[in-house]
């Protein structure tokens, strides 16, 4: 398997009128060939912002990408690519999908033409041929009577219509990448599950690979290969799906899977909530940006970010108590907080 | 052939049977307004005879009251002149006797429709222009130019406007003649001035029109797309910032018709807004009721017709219309 994303050293900064706000703190990771990613995380916590930093949507906001981020696709460096190059990539190479599919698309046009003028920006076909495509693509999402969508405009969709509609126009030029900013959040339970299905099939039927964004560990679990897991700007831990949810380092990812419901738990106190706030992102955070809330939190976790370790390949983690001299606690997954 | 005219008829029904039911609404609006301009128009002191003619005697007076109607009790005069205009007769001047208001209207508005036109459309045209330059180049030197012009346009009042072109290119550089209406040279200082409000206004309003559009999670998408900034901003925020637009375009053109009091004054124009005032203080009567008719009825129609406009603009109120029918 070949590296596809490279994302290296990623820090992102937004100018508020109360001060400046250090959404992403450093981040690198590594997508590689027909891999699903899943970056996870609490609201707020980054991953958004990173997704977004990845194709430079942040532009028109206040957002400032630090100079020695490197975002590197296929060997070239897409922070540091001329507008043209960039739009070559956009939409093309890289898919995205986004969270909210109704203020997505554009109320104004119908489904067919926001597709075709995909598909038309990027490869040098007739308008027929075009819409021949986005038949093809809205039958390839599973939608129901493709000829007729095309005429149809957003708000005639149901939720779940509409996200498939959004995958539809993110494949319309056969991406190696689809990034896939909280495709489900606005939807209901049962139409979640029909979309990630979907998403899963069309990842292996057109062998792309997928940054899955969510904040929902539960539909993690069936579909990606590797798992990451984000706090505070910073990812704290990585390792595959089977790593994070068997044998996960980091005190917060164990907090996390604590904190899935189950079908065992009976009365509503028997859920699980995490004490404590997110870090307040205003903030420098030298030290672990978990540490407040951490149960096993030390003095030096106060004090210092821990480095990056790792004890088996591909798992690695960012925090004290994998140090050689910190005392062994049994943070068992599930059991950890219960 | 047949079953897709049937189709086509059975998508615009609803449309049909809306607009019927806005046409019934308009009568209405236009009956309240008709009432309250006759009721208060026989409100303010005097009569038309004494505003005429001061120092007429009593007897000619009364005799004069009398072969108008005006010795009748108000509500019987509304019931006679609602019964006059419902046989199309928008009745004719007290002050000019032979003076139909229908000729007044057919004989003044083109001049203010002329004026004010050109001015509506120099106005909205650059307004909307520097608008959408404005959004583009928010917070540098083009927005905060274009801002400050659109203050001073709005805060500026038209007669000051009005004394300051005519003294420089009248006076000082006599480029322009000062008052009258004797061809297209006569008509440049009054458009200048009329249209600085329109300007003014539009800038504003698209500025934040586009604004909010800008920041739509549909740019974003469009952007993800790679397409070209040019694309984005002709294909995605263009036509949704100017949906907002259209209401007031469509108020404004139905506008233009009753001119301006003021720029018609300064400039000698012979347009219908001037008429319109001296009219009121005349207490002509039937001219001013009737040009209030015909007013109202071009300001309900444009708006009716700015809703049908709308609708085959904007795909999401086309459904509200049908399920509202």
């Amino acid at each position: 398997m070949g590296e596809l994303l490279n994302v290296k050293n990623l820090s992102v900064t937004f100018s508020a009128y109360n001060g400046e706000v250090k959404a992403v703190r450093g981040v690198s990771f590594t997508v590689y060939e027909g891999e699903t990613l899943a970056m996870v995380g609490e609201s707020g916590c980054g991953k958004s912002v990173t997704a977004k930093a990845i194709l430079r949507l942040l532009e028109r906001s206040s957002a400032t990408v630090s100079s020695n981020s490197v975002v590197e696709f296929e060997g070239k460096n897409l922070l540091t690519l001329s507008g043209k190059e960039l739009n070559q990539i956009r939409g093309n190479a890289i898919g995205m999908v986004f969270q909210d599919a109704m203020a997505s698309l554009n109320p104004t046009m119908t489904i067919g033409n926001q597709i075709i003028e995909t598909i038309r920006s990027h490869k040098k076909l007739g308008k027929r041929e075009a819409s021949k495509r986005a038949c093809e693509l809205l039958e390839l999402v599973e939608l129901p009577e493709p000829q007729a969508l095309l005429r149809r405009y957003p708000h005639e969709l149901s939720g779940g219509q509409r996200q498939r509609v959004m995958i539809a126009m993110a494949l319309s030029c056969d991406p190696k990448l689809l990034i896939a900013d909280e495709p489900t959040t606005a939807l209901d339970v049962t139409i979640q599950a029909q979309i990630l299905e979907l998403l899963q099939r069309l990842q292996k039927r057109l062998a792309m690979s997928v940054l899955l964004i969510t904040h929902d560990l539960g539909i993690v679990a069936g579909v990606a290969d590797g798992v990451q897991v984000m706090y505070g700007g910073s990812l704290i831990e990585k390792g595959t799906a089977q790593d994070i949810f068997c044998s996960p380092k980091h005190p917060y990812t164990a907090a996390l899977l604590t904190a899935i419901p189950r079908r065992s738990m009976e009365r509503r106190s028997d859920l699980y909530a995490l004490p404590g706030t997110p870090p307040d992102l205003r903030l420098a955070l030298d030290c672990c940006p978990f540490a407040a809330r951490c149960k096993y939190a030390m003095p030096i976790c106060k004090k210092q970010m821990p480095e990056e370790t790792g004890e088996t390949p591909g798992h690695s983690c960012r925090c004290w108590l994998q140090h050689p001299m910190a005392p062994r606690v049994a943070l068992n997954g599930g059991e950890a907080g219960g | 052939m047949q079953t897709h005219l049937h189709r086509l008829f059975e998508s615009w029904m609803p449309m049909f049977k809306y607009i019927l039911k806005r046409i019934l609404y308009m009568a209405l609006v236009m009956w309240i307004v008709t009432s309250i301009t006759f009721f208060l128009l026989h409100a303010i002191p005097g009569d038309p005879i004494t505003a005429m003619v001061q120092d007429l005697p009593e007897e000619t007076r009364q005799a004069y009251l009398v072969s108008y109607g005006f010795d009748q009790p108000v509500g019987k005069q509304y019931l006679m002149y609602l019964k006059q205009l419902f046989s199309g007769n928008l009745g004719q001047s007290l002050r000019y006797p032979g003076r139909k208001v229908a000729d007044i209207v057919a004989n003044y508005s083109p001049v203010s429709a002329l004026v004010g036109g050109i001015a509506l459309a120099v106005g909205v045209l650059l307004g909307l222009g520097c608008g959408v330059l404005a959004a583009l180049k928010r917070d540098r030197w083009p927005d905060r130019a274009v801002m400050l012009l659109a203050l001073l346009g709005t805060t500026i009042p038209t007669f000051v406007i009005a004394s300051v072109l005519q003294y420089a290119l009248t006076v000082t550089w006599p480029v322009f003649p000062t008052t009258g209406y004797n061809g297209a040279r006569y008509l440049v200082l009054p458009v200048i001035c009329m249209c600085v409000g329109p300007l003014a206004t539009y800038a504003r309003y698209m500025r934040s029109s586009m604004l909010d559009v800008v920041n739509q999670d549909y740019i974003l998408t469009a952007e993800a797309k790679g397409l070209s900034e040019r694309r984005i901003i002709t294909h995605h925020m263009l036509r949704n910032a100017l949906l907002p637009c259209v209401t007031m375009i469509c108020v404004s053109v139905a506008g233009i018709f009753s001119g301006s009091f003021i720029v018609e004054s300064i400039f000698s124009l012979p347009g219908l807004g001037r008429y319109f005032i001296s009219a009121i203080s005349d207490r002509d009567y039937f001219v001013v009721l009737g040009l209030n008719v015909v007013l109202t009825g071009i300001y309900v129609c444009s708006i009716l017709v700015s809703d049908i406009l709308l609708m085959l603009l904007d795909p999401r109120i086309r459904t509200v219309g049908e399920e509202a029918a």
